[in-house]
C-alpha cells in the first residue's frame, strides 16, 4: 500500500501573518477539500507525514520547527506554504525574521503567494504527494533503516 | 479635528494618572517612541468614547515608574516597552524581566546611543 | 491538599491555528495560575519605518494579519490622511465600510468554525467555513484577493468596486443570511454546544472595564461600546446596533460574534444603498508631517494606529495596539479556577490573533 493513499498533515505558523494559516485551513473544508486526498490534518507531529509550514522563521520558532520537524517519522515531505515561508517575504527585512523555512530545515515544495492560494496549495500537497512515495522507494532499496532516535540518525 | 497630546514632565506621571483612575478612564493603550533626545511614552486613556492623550519625555538611561498599579492590564504594555525599546520601567506588578519578547537583537527599538554603546 | 504541577500548553497545539504559550498551574483539574509568554510570531514588523516609504507601508499595515488585513490597512491609511489634511471621497467612505463589514463577516464566521472544532464539532465547523467561502468571493471579486486584499492606499483605493458588481453582492447576502441562521440556532440552543459554553470563564463587567478588555469580550460582558459608533469612514450614516449580551460567559460573547454577522449584513445592505457616485482617489502631495491616533473597531475589538511622520517620505513611528493584545491580561484572569479541559476553549473565546498580537 502506497503512504501517499492516505497522508496526515501537519501545519505550523512560525511567525506569518495568518493569512496563509487561514488559507491552510481552508483547503481542508469543503470548497477546496483536500481530505478526498486521504489527508488528514493532524496536531500530532509523530502522526504526520507532510509538515506546512507558513511564515519565515523568527528567533523564537526556530526551535519549535527543529522539534517538530526531528520528531515526524520518515519518509516525511516539508512545503513551505506562502512566499515568507519560501523566502521571508515582505517581512525579510524585520529584524527577526531569519528567511525562509529552508535557513532551518530541508523544504521539498515551495508553494508562493501572498497569501498562498488553496488550489496553489493543492497542487503542492500533491506534488509532495509524489516526492512522499520517492523517498519511501528510496528507503526501502536502503540496506540501513533511517530509524529517528530524538532527531538524531545513526549516522550521527 | 486635532488630537491634543499632552505633555507632562516624566517626574508627575503617577500622580497625573491616579487622577485619571479616580476620574473612572480606562488605559487603552502604551506607546514608546524613540525620538533624537531619547523615548516618546504615550499613555492613551478612555472614558466612553472619549479619549485623553498624556506623553512623558524620557532620556536615555532614565527609569519610567510603572502605572500597573493603577492600570493593571498595563503590565502588558510595560513589558513589551522594557523589551523592544530597553526603557527601564520600576514597578511591574507582573514583571517578565525581559522574557516577554526573546528577539534576535536585544532592544531593537533602542536609541542609537545605547546601541553603539554596547 | 493536592500538589501542584504546571503544564506547559502550546506553541503546538491542535486547537491553535496559532502559536502562543502558556504555562498552567494546576491543582489536580483545576487551573490556579497561567502565564503567558508570546513572541512566536513576533517579527518586527513596525521597524520596517525605516526602509519602506509611507506609501509602502500600507503595504506592510495590511499583513500585520490576514484576518483583520483589511482593517489595518484602514487604520494606517486613515491615521496618515488626518496627518497629511486628505480628504478621502464620499465613495471611498462607504466602499471602505461595505469591504470593512464583509471582512468582519468572514472574521466572525471563521471564528464561529475554530470554536465549534474546539469544542469538537467538526460538521459545524465545516459547515461554517462552508459559508465563510461565499463572503471571500465576493471580497475576491471586488479587490482582486481573498484573504489579503491590497486594494487600499492613502488617499483612497486602488480601485474602483463597480455598482452592478455591489448590486450583485445583495441575493448572495440573502443567501448568507439565510444558511448563518441555521448554524446560529445550532450555537445558542444546541443543549450539548451550550453545556460547553455556559458559565464557563465568566467576567463581570466591572472586571471588563478594569482589565481594559475590548470587542466582542467586552460586549459579551453587557458593555454597550463599539467604536465603529466613533463615525469613522461612513458609519456615522448608517444605522446599526451594538449587539450586547448580558451572560457575562463564553456563551455571551458567541452570541454576541453571532449576532454581530447579522448587523454587518445589514450594515452592507445599507451601505450598497446609499453609496454615491464619484471618484475613489483623491491625489496625494508631498510627505506627511505630525502625529495622529486613530482608533476603530476590528472585528476583534477596538484597534488603535498610532502614526508620527518628520516630513520625509520615511516615517518615524508605525505603532498599532492591537484588540487581542488589550484582551490578553482578561484571558490570564479569566482562565484562573477554570478546568484544564476548558482552557482551549477560553482561547479560543478571545478570537485570539496571535499574528495581530506580536505584530
Amino acid at each position: 500500500m502506497k503512504i501517499s493513499k492516505s497522508p496526515w498533515l501537519l501545519h505550523y505558523d512560525a511567525s506569518s501573518c495568518n493569512g496563509c494559516d487561514i488559507e491552510v485551513l481552508a483547503s481542508t473544508t469543503p470548497r477546496f477539500d483536500v481530505e478526498r486526498f486521504g489527508i488528514i490534518n493532524t496536531g500530532n507531529p509523530k502522526h504526520a507525514d507532510i509538515f506546512v509550514i507558513t511564515g519565515g522563521v523568527n528567533e523564537q520558532t526556530r526551535q519549535v520547527v527543529k522539534q517538530l520537524y526531528s520528531q515526524m517519522p520518515d519518509p516525511k515531505v516539508v512545503i513551505a506554504a506562502g512566499i515568507c515561508a519560501c523566502d521571508g517575504g515582505i517581512f525579510k527585512d524585520c529584524y527577526n525574521v531569519s528567511g525562509g523555512v529552508d535557513t532551518v530545515i530541508p523544504v521539498d515544495v515551495y508553494v508562493p503567494g501572498c497569501a498562498v492560494k488553496p488550489e496553489a496549495l493543492i497542487d503542492g500537497v500533491v506534488k509532495a504527494l509524489a516526492i512522499l512515495d520517492e523517498k519511501r522507494e528510496a528507503m526501502k532499496n536502503h540496506a540501513v533503516c533511517e530509524v529517528n532516535y530524538g532527531g538524531k540518525t545513526k549516522e550521527e | 479635528m486635532e488630537q491634543e497630546f499632552r505633555k507632562v514632565s516624566h517626574h508627575a506621571i503617577l500622580s497625573e494618572v491616579q487622577e485619571l483612575q479616580e476620574e473612572h478612564y480606562r488605559l487603552i493603550q502604551i506607546c514608546a517612541t524613540t525620538v533624537q533626545e531619547g523615548y516618546e511614552i504615550l499613555y492613551t486613556f478612555g472614558k466612553g468614547y472619549d479619549e485623553v492623550q498624556v506623553k512623558i519625555h524620557t532620556d536615555v538611561g532614565e527609569h519610567v515608574q510603572s502605572i500597573s498599579r493603577f492600570f493593571p492590564p498595563a503590565w502588558l504594555y510595560e513589558n513589551e516597552i522594557h523589551d523592544l525599546h530597553g526603557i527601564e520601567i520600576d514597578g511591574i506588578t507582573l514583571d517578565f524581566r525581559g522574557g516577554l519578547y526573546r528577539t534576535k537583537e536585544k532592544a531593537p527599538f533602542a536609541h542609537k546611543e545605547v546601541k553603539e554603546g554596547k | 491538599m493536592s500538589s501542584r504541577s504546571v503544564i506547559p500548553f502550546g506553541p503546538q497545539h491542535p486547537v491553535l491555528p496559532e502559536p502562543i504559550h502558556l504555562d498552567l498551574v494546576l491543582e489536580d483539574e483545576r487551573v490556579v495560575e497561567a502565564v503567558p509568554s508570546i513572541g512566536f510570531v513576533h517579527r518586527g514588523l513596525e521597524s520596517l519605518v525605516s526602509k519602506k516609504d509611507f506609501k509602502e507601508m500600507v503595504y506592510v499595515a495590511e499583513r500585520i494579519c490576514g484576518i483583520c488585513s483589511f482593517g489595518h490597512g484602514f487604520g494606517y491609511c486613515d491615521a496618515v490622511e488626518h496627518i497629511m489634511d486628505i480628504h478621502v471621497t464620499e465613495r471611498t467612505d462607504y466602499l471602505r465600510t461595505i469591504l470593512f463589514e464583509l471582512s468582519r463577516m468572514h472574521s466572525h464566521i471563521l471564528w464561529m468554525g475554530l470554536m465549534a472544532d474546539a469544542f469538537g464539532f467538526e460538521n459545524l465547523f465545516m459547515d461554517t467555513w462552508r459559508i465563510r467561502e461565499k463572503v471571500l468571493d465576493m471580497l475576491e471579486a471586488a479587490t482582486g484577493g481573498r484573504v489579503i486584499f491590497s486594494i487600499l492606499d492613502v488617499g483612497g483605493l486602488r480601485r474602483d468596486v463597480p455598482d452592478d458588481m455591489l448590486k450583485s453582492f445583495l441575493p448572495v447576502l440573502d443567501d448568507i443570511e439565510k444558511e448563518l441562521a441555521i448554524d446560529i440556532k445550532t450555537f445558542l440552543n444546541d443543549s450539548a454546544v451550550k453545556s460547553r459554553l455556559c458559565g464557563v470563564g465568566i467576567l463581570t463587567p466591572e472586571q471588563v472595564e478594569t482589565l481594559g478588555c475590548c470587542g466582542p469580550f467586552l460586549r459579551g460582558s453587557g458593555v454597550k461600546r463599539d467604536s465603529r459608533k466613533l463615525g469613522y469612514a461612513a458609519y456615522d450614516d448608517i444605522d446599526f446596533e451594538i449587539i450586547t449580551s448580558n451572560d457575562c460567559d463564553t456563551y455571551g460573547r458567541t452570541f454576541v460574534r453571532a449576532y454581530e454577522i447579522l448587523q454587518s449584513i445589514k450594515i452592507i445592505r445599507q451601505a450598497i444603498s446609499k453609496v454615491p457616485s464619484g471618484e475613489v482617489m483623491v491625489p496625494v502631495k508631498g510627505f506627511p508631517q505630525g502625529e495622529h491616533m486613530t482608533r476603530l473597531e476590528q472585528p476583534r475589538g477596538e484597534a488603535c494606529y498610532y502614526v508620527k511622520a518628520n516630513g520625509t517620505r520615511f516615517l518615524e513611528r508605525m505603532r498599532v495596539r492591537t484588540p487581542t493584545f488589550a484582551n490578553i491580561p482578561a484571558l490570564t484572569e479569566t482562565l484562573q479556577g477554570c478546568d484544564m479541559a476548558d482552557v482551549p476553549i477560553l482561547i479560543v473565546a478571545i478570537d485570539p490573533c496571535i499574528s495581530c498580537t506580536e505584530r
